[in-house]
């Protein structure tokens, strides 16, 4: 990894990390609503498999907002979708679990646990046939990996060597239920060898979950079929705003906190790179700054007019048009 | 040609246009399709595009989301419609919702081909219809091939829309013989006058419509009225304008349908009517529907469960002299 490269996936978790603080704040006063999952502790994931990952496509969950802005997608945009505004990645219709951009060949935002996997190895299917070289990426967490759509999927991406590259995101916690209460082992990994290589990173170490998602990348690419990564890692917060986080410790989440990803690319950035901390700061204020336009160009839009109620629910020439 | 020749020849078509175009399910390739639909269409277009998938419905639909979103034009068949309901997830909150909840950044051209209906004695789990489902379900176009000739325009406009199509076969109609007529102009959405009549309007789809077909000449001799028969074809849009036009000139509707009553699809269509036209009604509106219960093996149970052409006629007939027809 590159200084450049390093500076920018730093830039990107103190751009997430703020952006989902902001998320909180506006959604304590009501400027959001509904269901809001934040990313925080989770960003050296969410950013640097992004950046390893720019050209193929992505399928994500509902914990979504830092992957689609490590993508490319405007923050405004993205926050003008969590307060559910016209100017909205998706014009307000989707809302904080469904950001869809083709354009940088993200595919949500999909808020059935596990449902996008079965897209996503459709998609690198299509992408097979078409003569792509860039596979697909799908992220689930290890809630998704005990339910039929996940294993189905590495089943069939095994049988038919697709380009997919599955990974999840252990954080241990599906909701309130951890994941060795309900799974006979805390490796989902596990699930996965009998049909594909996988490979583990902690998902805390920005520059680790880079080096391995490349890696996987690679393999994928060069017609070997699927490569599964388990990424170890831990949110900060409950599994949404409606969470009272109950079930872990004190003790706990002072480990989890102890790992920080930030704190972590930081010390990468000033040993191994020599950024000084006045740079650091430098971008902790860029940073900011695109989080705080975000919230304004949010606050400032207009709310979807009515007329868009049936807007985009069909193509114009099927419209169901009763006469 | 054969109600499935018609089907095959529309995927044909479709994929020697437009090398998106693929099929893919359980047995359509290697076997030739269960109900030998995609007969033929292996050694035309190979394996990448007539896809021999595993057992795992969930995967069929969810799968060709994920093709349709990277650019091809899946064709899934799901072998019977109760298997559909292990894919009703991909079906409902995927395949219906994406391009609504992405504002229109995502489109899905996509076709999910559901045999269904009361066959012969296929018992519980192999004979339901779920059109009321799937219409229930916003996003989707549902449409209902009764015969070989829109059948084959149907399925061909599905393959090549820009939009989620169910589209409905029914088991019994396979084998059906039926005229094509290639070269005509096509509105996928139009219902079908089938047979004209000034004095009761019967609404069905499917193979009703053929069960329908059967009755009149007994309901027509016994109740001394001529019938109008229609078959729906679209069954999300549903070509309100004809059925109204219809009903203004009879005054009476009878809606035949194969799918359980209670909750049943022709339910919606009486309601929208009655809304519509209630004080040009000269009678209650007679829904005829299957039973509310499992389909049962037993073949005179099993029949005991639909309408049949003897208790459409028996129905029909009881409903016109009970109302002055």
């Amino acid at each position: 990894m590159n200084k450049l490269l390093a500076e920018e996936i730093y830039y990107l978790m103190e751009l997430g990390r703020r952006f989902e603080l902001a998320a909180k704040e506006h959604y304590m006063k009501g400027d959001i609503s509904g269901f809001l999952h934040l990313d925080i502790g989770q960003e050296a994931l969410s950013v640097a498999a992004m950046k390893a990952f720019e050209k193929g496509d992505v399928f994500s969950t509902y914990r979504e907002h830092v992957m689609a802005i490590a993508r490319g997608i405007e923050p405004g945009a993205v926050m003008a979708e969590l307060f559910g505004k016209v100017t909205g990645v998706s014009r307000g219709k989707g809302g904080s679990m469904h950001l869809f951009d083709p354009s940088h060949f993200f595919y949500g935002g999909d808020a059935i646990v596990g449902g996008q996997i079965p897209n996503a190895v459709g998609c690198a299917y299509a992408r097979r046939y078409q003569g792509s070289e860039e596979g697909v990426l799908v992220i689930f967490g290890d809630g998704a990996t005990n339910g039929g759509a996940f294993f189905e999927s590495l089943n069939i991406a095994a049988a038919w060597k697709l380009p997919i590259l599955f990974l999840c995101e252990n954080n241990r916690y599906a909701i309130g239920t951890e994941i060795t209460r309900v799974s006979p082992f805390l490796e989902q990994a596990k699930k996965a060898e009998p049909f594909m290589p996988t490979l583990e990173v902690d998902g805390m170490d920005a520059v680790a979950v880079y080096e391995t998602i490349t890696e996987a990348r690679n393999r994928i690419q060069n017609g070997h079929g699927p490569v599964f990564v388990e990424a170890f890692t831990c949110r900060y917060e409950g599994h949404s705003m409606s969470d009272a986080g109950t079930y872990r410790s004190p003790q706990e989440m002072q480990i989890c906190r102890s790992k920080d990803p930030i704190e972590r690319m930081k010390g990468v950035l000033k040993r191994r790179y020599g950024v000084d901390d006045s740079y650091l700061q430098t971008l902790q204020k860029r940073a900011q700054k695109a989080v705080d336009e975000a919230v304004e160009f949010a606050a400032s839009s207009p709310e979807p007019s009515a007329e868009e109620l049936y807007a985009d629910l069909m193509c114009k020439e099927c419209a169901n048009v009763v006469s | 040609m054969l109600y499935r020749e018609a089907l095959n020849r529309a995927i044909d078509e479709t994929m020697a246009i437009d090398p998106n175009v693929v099929v893919l399910g359980e047995d359509v390739g290697r076997y030739g399709g269960s109900y030998r639909v995609t007969e033929g269409l292996l050694a035309k277009y190979g394996e990448e595009r007539l896809i021999d998938t595993p057992i795992a419905e969930l995967s069929i639909v969810g799968n060709a989301v994920g093709m349709a979103i990277g650019g091809l034009r899946p064709v899934a068949e799901i072998m019977t419609a109760n298997f559909a309901l292990l894919a009703f997830d991909q079906i409902v909150n995927h395949m219906a919702k994406y391009r609504y909840m992405s504002a229109g950044k995502i489109t899905l051209p996509m076709v999910v081909r559901f045999p269904q209906g009361v066959s012969r004695q296929l018992a519980a789990q192999h004979s339901e219809s779920y059109e009321q489902m799937l219409c229930a379900v916003p996003g989707l176009t549902v449409l209902a091939a009764g015969d070989a000739h829109y059948a084959y325009h149907a399925l061909k406009w599905a393959i090549l829309s820009d939009d989620p199509v169910i589209f409905i076969e029914h088991e019994l109609l396979y084998n059906k013989r039926g005229e094509v007529d290639f070269g005509a102009d096509f509105d996928p959405f139009s219902a079908r006058i089938v047979k004209e009549g000034e004095d009761i309007t019967i609404v069905s789809y499917l193979k009703m419509v053929d069960d329908v077909m059967q009755a009149v000449p007994q309901i027509e001799e016994r109740l001394g009225c001529r019938c109008e028969v229609i078959d729906l074809r679209s069954l999300n849009p549903v070509d309100y304008g004809s059925l109204e036009a219809s009903l203004k000139k009879s005054g009476r509707l009878v809606v035949v349908e194969e799918d359980h009553r209670t909750g049943g699809y022709g339910a919606q269509i009486v309601g929208t009517l009655c809304e519509r036209l209630f004080y040009e009604l000269d009678a209650p509106p007679l829904r005829i529907a299957g039973e509310d219960v499992p389909i049962p093996y037993n073949r005179r149970l099993e029949l005991a469960s639909i309408p049949t052409p003897d208790r459409i006629v028996r129905e029909v007939v009881a409903w016109g002299e009970k109302h002055g027809v």
